[in-house]
């Protein structure tokens, strides 16, 4: 059966011979939200980034419901939209809307087409008046708007995001939780944001040191405190996981919900 | 994010009445028109007043249609326009042979006289007209003209990668010279440049770093080495009737110029 990603043993290290990801086994139906939490270096962005073939470990990759190889790439980056920390590093044309339209473009669809869905990626983020802005003259949370909209753009099946939250100021974060509630994707969410997890995934596992550690329901995780410690992971003073209001799913649709509790993965 | 202002980069982009008709031509009839104005005035002799004068009749037009006042023209000319003059300024003085001047003790050329005037009349009409073509077309806009004109697609990406990163690095310098500045750092003697130095090779390694990661980003969303474009542009009457003037106007002028 197709997924949104199986990775089966999954092993990296750097040409430098840091070891990146060790045998990381994840598996993530279509339409779940799953944070990826984790302290620095424990390999998030490396996994991110096989995630859309950009790095090539070992073990078996399956994502989107195709296996990660040389001849599936191009339809992979198709299907897996991936939205860097750095809007600054996804945001390279000279306007937003040339941006936004670099994807689509690159999928060779029709003019018509790619004007369509430019509009309509720009509609969804609410930054239609920024079209023929500059980059640089956004503020940090139009940018990070407007990166996600050159992905939703390319209309992946799975949205991947690289620590989201970073750098915006409160009112941009939660504009941008209230964006990406509306998003209807599967989505894998990288963050140290724990009560940002919260809000928007049901399902949580935590990435340390090359392998997948814990991985259950994000308020069960969240209120292992223990766990938390044991990976450098710490809520922010007087945060209740279990008091959170999770984002409902566009349209009402139930969250499916993880059916495992919490999970401690073979070591 | 910005750390207090960055003149040199608060200079450039539109300026004057952005509804002009000057505005609203099509890129590559500006591009064309202003590179005609300089070639046709740079390209002159030494004393092609006539010429440089109907170069200087063509821009002030131009300046003027669009509402680009000459605050804007002048502050952006400043940039670079001193650079060039002060090189200038030194043709009468090493100048040798000919008649001469006496000013005080020093002896002008006047022929050094003569070409330093031709030289500053010829690097102004360039400027401004660089200027001029600033203010009323957009980066993206040239960059799209010189595309749809056959300009090695390298160059332009070149040019458009140099242009969208240059206010990144910008504000890159500016955050590391806040923290030099914060830690008292104030140099007052050549050894203490050294500082400068670091943080010259920290900003490349960072930059290098960035472009690292723009490429990943690029083959992220589907990149496989050629830059499609969405838009087209529409060479129409108003942009033939512009070069047309600008030929009417100059090209006489400049064979004349060439004959006498």
């Amino acid at each position: 059966m197709s997924c949104a990603v199986e990775a089966r043993g999954l092993g990296f290290a750097y040409p430098d011979g840091r070891v990146a990801l060790t045998g990381l086994d994840l598996h993530v139906d279509h339409g779940e939200r799953v944070a990826i939490l984790g302290p620095n270096g424990a390999g998030k962005t490396t996994f991110v980034f096989h995630l859309n073939g950009l790095l090539k470990g070992t073990g078996a990759l399956e994502v989107a419901g195709l296996e990660v190889r040389k001849e599936t790439l191009r339809e992979l980056r198709s299907r897996v939209g991936l939205v860097f920390q750095d809007p600054d590093d996804q945001l390279f044309m000279p306007t937003v809307a040339e941006d936004v339209a670099f994807g689509p473009l690159n999928l060779a669809l029709e003019r018509e087409e790619v004007e369509r869905r430019v509009t309509e990626a720009l509609e969804t983020v609410r930054m239609s008046h920024v079209r023929d802005r500059a980059p640089h003259q956004l503020s940090m949370g139009e940018r990070r708007r407007v990166a996600i909209a050159t992905v939703l753009a390319m209309r992946p099946k799975l949205l991947v995001f690289d620590e989201p939250s970073a750098n915006l100021d409160p009112r941009s974060r939660r504009e941008l939780i209230d964006l990406l509630a509306e998003v209807e994707r599967t989505m894998l969410v990288v963050t140290h944001d724990l009560p940002f997890a919260a809000e928007l995934c049901e399902r949580a596992v935590i990435l340390s040191a090359g392998r997948l550690v814990a991985d259950g329901p994000c308020e069960t995780i969240l209120a292992d405190e223990t766990l938390l410690e044991a990976h450098d992971l710490e809520l922010p003073a007087g945060f209740v996981p279990s008091r959170v209001h999770r984002r409902p799913r566009p349209g009402g649709t139930a969250v499916p919900r993880s059916q495992t509790p919490i999970a401690a993965q073979r070591g | 994010m910005s750390f207090g202002c960055n003149h040199a980069i608060d200079l450039t982009g539109l300026a004057g009445n952005t509804a002009s008709p000057i505005h609203k031509l099509d890129p590559r009839a500006k591009v064309v028109g202003i590179i005609g104005i300089t070639i046709v005035g740079v390209s002159t002799p030494f004393t092609a007043w006539p010429t440089w004068l109907a170069c200087a009749a063509a821009l002030v037009t131009i300046a003027i249609v669009a509402r680009v006042g000459p605050g804007t023209i002048w502050r952006r000319s400043r940039l670079i326009l001193p650079l060039i003059l002060f090189v200038a300024v030194f043709l009468p003085f090493v100048r040798k042979g000919g008649e001469t001047v006496a000013l005080g003790p020093l002896s002008l050329s006047v022929v050094g006289l003569q070409t330093f005037a031709a030289v500053s009349a010829k690097a102004t009409i360039g400027v401004v007209g660089a200027v001029l073509l600033g203010a009323t077309t957009s980066f993206p806009a040239v960059l799209h003209a010189l595309e749809s004109m056959r300009v090695p697609k390298l160059f332009v990406l070149i040019a458009a990668f140099a242009y969208r990163y240059l206010f990144v690095i910008a504000e890159e310098v500016q955050r590391m010279r806040a923290a030099l500045a914060s830690r008292a750092y104030a140099p007052r003697n050549a050894l203490h440049a050294g500082a400068i130095g670091r943080v010259a090779s920290a900003l490349f390694l960072r930059t290098y770093a960035r472009g690292e990661r723009v490429y990943l980003a690029m083959l992220s969303r589907g990149y496989s080495g050629s830059m499609r474009r969405l838009d087209t542009l529409a060479f129409d009457r108003h942009d033939a009737g512009f070069l047309v003037a600008l030929v009417l106007l100059l090209l006489p002028i400049r064979i004349v110029s060439a004959v006498a």
